[in-house]
């Protein structure tokens, strides 16, 4: 039994954009029985000055990694860039010396050393090989029966396979088996694993738009209540750019879009006003309205 | 959506082709295996972008660099609309980690160039001030306390400073030009 304890790596879409989702994954983490411990201090993860210059983005994720190591704790983040970048980061370091080496003569000027002694887990890593499923289904109290809604894992805690090594990246398995747990149904759609398209939003609003609004259509299509998310930045996509895309294409979806933990957090009993259901931009009326009757 | 948006081929001349640069890039990690690519097209097939946009094409760029298209390449803003999905990466028959290719291409660009997105240079910004990308309004740490939320971890900005110091980024982003928006 894994101790469950994690160095808690909150990134920064979620404080600025999405207090929903950090609400909630407190909410329902603690009574999982699993311990956050708050970031001592904290930099980006490095991962937005990928493009620009990667050994920044290597040492500002070593950085965040020593921070953990000192107080010999594995990380646990909500964000699947923050995951994406800190993971990829503690394996190369781990496995690349010369690498290792460059990265640690950054790291001494500022008194630190990577020495490669912690994990990088994402939340839906955590929940299924950490908590366990069984005591998720167990802290299941009011299972969401006759809900169907579908999930979108996102790109970087399957993808780049060599780097991730859990799950099938061609057909991901973890966030449905989760979603499966609440008791709502979880249905499949076209292209699935397709990528939100953030990361180039500020570069290009078109290429996104579109992306976001193929999959709106996909999920449409197998008639969806809902999309469960387990990322702020494909969060952001779907909910917050939803009337966006709908105006831009005179379309209509009005599908909300719940992070994975609020999802969780009905099921497991809390209020919606306890899971900030109301902060969500595309109000999910009808479901709750369902789960309640 | 008004401008002309197609990749036009232009025939390549030999003094254009600089025969080392791919292996200076193969060199570099996460581009390994870029002399194993036999122009499968997978990457392309599979790219997300591709499919809604006629200008990025990863075998293309695969190509481009084995052939030495060094200024080519450097100077195509197409470069900066790769997601970061790790789709070509995970398809790729040979191996070859293209996304990791277009990241080594754009962190050239703007070292022997000096040019990046603008966006990139507020939010390095950003980080130089708050250690968070996004500037945090002082309404959300109070909106925090309101909610139970134990306060926003602070940054350690003299550490951060000196890794955009001995990174040599202080510098690329002091000179940086910037451009606005890539077209689709």
């Amino acid at each position: 039994m894994p101790e469950l304890k994690y160095l808690f790596f909150l990134g920064c879409v979620i404080p600025y954009r999405l207090p929903s989702y950090e609400v909630s994954a407190r909410k329902v983490l603690e009574k999982l029985g699993v311990e956050l411990v708050e970031m001592p201090e904290f930099n980006c993860c490095g991962f937005p000055m990928d493009p620009i210059n990667h050994s920044l983005t290597l040492t500002l994720a070593a950085r965040n990694l020593c921070l953990a190591e000192k107080q010999n704790l594995n990380i646990l983040t909500l964000c699947n860039g923050c995951f994406g970048i800190l993971n990829d980061t503690n394996k190369t370091l781990k496995e690349d010396n010369e690498i290792r080496e460059k990265i640690n003569g950054y790291l001494r000027g500022i008194g630190m050393e990577f020495k490669g002694i912690i994990e990088v887990k994402h939340l839906v890593h955590a929940l299924t090989e950490d908590v366990g499923l069984e005591k998720i289904k167990d802290a299941v109290k009011k299972p969401l029966t006759h809900l169907q809604v579908a999930q979108h894992t996102g790109c970087h805690i399957v993808r780049p396979a060599k780097h991730v090594g859990r799950d099938d990246p061609e057909n991901p398995t973890m966030l449905k088996n989760l979603i499966k747990l609440t008791g709502a149904e979880c249905l499949d759609y076209m292209d699935e694993t397709e990528c939100c398209g953030n990361p180039i939003i500020g570069v290009n609003e078109e290429i996104p738009f579109q992306l976001v609004r193929e999959k709106l259509e996909h999920i449409r299509a197998v008639k969806a209540q809902a999309l469960v998310t387990v990322c702020p930045a494909c969060h952001m996509m779907y909910d917050l750019y939803q009337t966006r895309i709908e105006r831009a294409f005179n379309e209509k979806f009005g599908l909300p879009v719940l992070h994975y933990t609020q999802l969780l957090g009905l099921a497991m009993g809390f209020t919606p006003e306890e899971l900030l259901m109301n902060a969500l931009r595309v109000k999910p009326t009808e479901i709750l309205s369902q789960i309640q009757r | 959506m008004s401008e002309i948006t197609e990749y036009v081929p232009s025939i390549i001349k030999a003094e254009e082709m600089d025969p080392k640069f791919k292996y200076e890039i193969s060199k570099m990690h996460g581009a390994e295996n870029l002399m194993l690519c036999y122009q499968c097209g997978t990457c392309t097939a599979d790219c997300p972008i591709s499919r809604f946009n006629d200008l990025y094409r990863p075998r293309r760029i695969v190509r481009m660099v084995q052939f030495g298209l060094k200024d080519r390449l450097l100077s195509d803003d197409a470069l900066w609309l790769c997601t970061n999905c790790f789709t070509c990466v995970d398809h790729c028959p040979q191996g070859v980690e293209i996304a990791g290719i277009v990241r080594i291409l754009r962190n050239l660009t703007v070292k022997e160039r000096g040019t990046m997105p603008i966006v990139f240079k507020g939010l390095a910004s950003n980080i130089l001030k708050g250690g968070y990308v996004y500037e945090i309004p002082e309404s959300r740490h109070k909106r925090r306390m309101d909610r139970g939320l134990p306060p926003l971890p602070k940054p350690n900005l003299e550490d951060v400073k000196k890794i955009f110091e001995v990174t040599g980024s202080l510098e690329i982003f002091e000179n940086a030009e910037t451009f606005e928006k890539v077209r689709s």
